[in-house]
């Protein structure tokens, strides 16, 4: 049980219990909060993956930008709540289940598998590597072009759909 | 000989020697390293809090001085202790929390916005090599841009906290105001990086022969804008915009947690120095007195960051507020294209090829700052073309009228 | 590689499923955006996972790049799902989503 993996728990621990408060929180401020306490814990995954830039990017669009986009959208659409405001919905059983089911599955595919694990290391020059492979024909332009066409698009749909009218 | 020697390598000596001595005490490598560890996050948080001690009272001596009157003189030393006594008077006052508002919220918020102000300083280099650094993170410039990121949540968990319809409205402005000015900051600290061809904090210091300053000042007026803003100081202050918003979005926190929003503030302040001198003015390099004196590198980086903040308080004491409708669209209309179009020119410019490998950052700079300078007068010329004329209020006119 | 890859994707898989029911079972709209949101973060763990132990002898980063792509495509999907539910309040006064059934049979 060596060091990493006791920050492994640590986050783990963070990003799962961020995850539970999202999905039982009666408040949905609070929970937005806690969706930001996952989101700081998968970021610390990433660190954990040496995959540094990958983390920072995470906190800057998830937390930065999506988590305020949300707590925006949360305080834009509030009325008054009752306090015996349920927060599940009518067919919240078949979802527990399905969840259940789900993670029983992936389990039971998960463990028993014999993954080929490779013992390389990370390359050291690995962002200048990344910056090359996003815009290289050979490697990952077309769906970097092509995610850039949909953030615009996306930015556009969502300035004329939440325009007051 | 020996003596002068261990002087101009300090720090890098005495680290060395308490390594050694806790060596010595049979403490395992990883406890040393833990310990070092320990004492250098203890050391920056003290620098941070040393700002604060700092530059509250430099700031009102010099905008008093500014302003043709003494600034705080009561307490000793001609006002220099002025920060510990607005302490002790923050720390005797009552901690408001409003009825309704949530307890956890509103004591998280302080937390939330001290705490990034202080995380800054894990990855500002205060020398060479990776002594004098935090920790020499190899993405050091975009953990920053992410700080400031934190930053935008704090304040509207300070303004849902406080069951205050006014807070809420400041909050969504102040929030508004710093995500339309993170936008040119990343862009322009982009074109720092493509020239430093680096994005850790270390290499771009070392990657710069000529500071940038020079080489792009269009890049470094638009970061030094774009920093204002997200430090929220004036001209683009909306907390302390009495006249506009009662107190902004602290209005419910008094005692302490009051003082955290300030302390940020400045430990913000000089945090932003620190970048910025990092980033444009050639962070602990002075001329080559770094190679020669290694012990000065933590004192050269100190007194850039202030001629920065000396700067920031120049802007505070002689320019009037901007209205914020104005603000926003400086920044989306103006700073963006602007920057993108700066952008464009440096990545053109870094992939000019040059013959001898050591003239590279001579003609790149050569050329960015040719460029620079270029943009600025087109910039002008298409300002100077497109701008309207702005009839007076119809009173003015009367009287201009009928002064005539 | 401290850390099996094995824990990465459990992690995950509980992450995924904790989402899902997040996604299925709760009655505001937002809160069912934020589940989804849990749900990608989800998968880029995995991919990430994947990479760092069995991806990095090619160096060609395609899990890095991929987990980019993801996060664009989630914060795309966000604004435009954010910017629907804010348009159904206005219309509705409501972003419960039991309540918005006009268009049952």
């Amino acid at each position: 049980m060596n060091v990493s993996q006791v920050v492994f728990i640590i986050l783990s621990v963070a990003a799962l219990a961020g995850a539970a408060g999202v999905v039982l929180s009666r408040n949905l401020f609070k929970a937005a909060l806690f969706l930001v306490l996952s989101l700081v814990g998968v970021a610390g995954f990433y660190v954990l993956l040496e995959a540094e830039l990958l983390a920072m990017i995470q906190i800057l669009v998830y937390v930065g930008a999506i988590a305020i986009l949300i707590i925006f959208a949360i305080m834009l659409s509030q009325r008054l709540m009752s306090p015996e405001y349920d927060p599940r919905n009518e067919q919240w059983l078949g979802g527990l289940l399905v969840a259940i089911a789900l993670f029983a599955a992936l389990l039971f595919v998960l463990l028993r598998v014999d993954w080929p694990v490779s013992e390389a290391s990370v390359p050291a020059e690995a962002i200048s590597q990344l910056g090359q492979a996003l815009v290289s024909p050979d490697y990952f332009l077309l769906p970097f072009e092509v995610a850039s066409v949909l953030l615009l698009v996306a930015l556009v749909g969502a300035v004329i759909i939440a325009r007051e009218r | 000989m020996d003596v002068i020697n261990f002087i101009l390598n300090l720090w890098v000596e005495i680290g060395d020697w308490f390594g050694g001595v806790l060596a010595g005490w049979g403490v395992p490598p990883w406890g040393v390293n833990l310990i070092a560890d320990i004492i250098g996050v203890l050391i920056l948080l003290v620098f941070g809090i040393m700002a604060v001690i700092v530059f509250t009272p430099m700031e009102r001596k010099v905008i008093a001085r500014m302003q043709d009157r003494p600034g705080p003189n009561r307490t000793p030393g001609y006002g220099a202790i002025q920060a510990v006594a607005d302490a002790i008077k923050m720390l005797t006052k009552e901690d408001v929390i409003p009825r309704n508002a949530d307890k956890i919220l509103h004591m998280l918020a302080p937390l939330l916005v001290a705490i990034p102000a202080l995380l800054i300083f894990a990855v500002l280099p205060w020398g060479p090599g990776s002594g004098l650094i935090g920790q020499d993170l190899n993405v050091g410039i975009l953990f920053v841009v992410a700080i400031s990121a934190i930053h935008v949540l704090a304040v509207i968990i300070a303004g849902w906290g406080s069951n205050n319809k006014y807070s809420l409205l400041s909050a969504f402005r102040v929030v508004n105001q710093l995500l339309a000015y993170e936008i040119p900051m990343v862009l322009s600290i982009l074109v720092v990086v493509i020239f430093a061809e680096t994005l850790s904090m270390q290499g771009i210091v070392e990657n710069q022969v000529i500071p940038y300053f020079v080489v792009m000042p269009v890049t470094a007026l638009i970061f030094l804008i774009c920093a204002l803003a997200e430090a929220n100081r004036s001209p683009v202050d909306l907390i302390e915009a009495d006249s506009e918003m009662v107190a902004g979005y602290i209005i419910e926190y008094s005692g302490m947690k009051f003082a955290m929003f300030f302390i940020a503030e400045y430990v913000n302040m000089f945090a932003v120095g620190i970048v910025f001198s990092t980033l444009f003015l050639g962070g602990w390099k002075f001329f080559g007195l770094e190679n020669l004196a290694p012990v000065l590198t933590p004192i050269i980086v100190f007194f850039k960051a202030a001629f920065v903040i000396f700067l920031m308080l120049w802007f505070r004491a002689t320019f009037p507020r901007i209205r914020f409708d104005h603000l926003v669209g400086f920044a989306w209309k103006f700073l963006v294209p602007l920057s993108l179009i700066n952008l464009m020119l440096g990545a053109v410019v870094v992939k000019i090829p040059v013959d001898d490998p050591m003239m590279v950052p001579w003609v790149h700079g050569a050329i960015m700052l040719v460029a620079n300078i270029a943009l600025v007068i087109v910039t002008m010329i298409i300002l100077n073309r497109t701008a309207k004329r702005v009839e007076g209020a119809p009173a003015l006119k009367r009287i201009v009228a009928a002064e005539r | 590689m401290d850390v099996p890859l094995s824990w990465y994707l459990v992690v995950a898989a509980l992450l995924f499923c904790i989402g899902l029911y997040g996604a299925l079972s709760r009655r505001n709209a937002i809160a069912i955006l934020m589940g989804v949101e849990l749900m990608l973060n989800s998968v880029n763990v995995n991919l990430l996972a994947f990479w760092r132990h069995v991806e990095v002898v090619q160096a060609t980063l395609s899990g890095q790049a991929f987990a980019i792509i993801v996060i664009t495509v989630a914060a795309a999907e966000a604004a435009v799902g954010l910017a629907l539910a804010i348009a159904v309040f206005r219309n509705r006064h409501t972003v419960d989503v039991e309540e918005v059934d006009t268009m049952k049979l």
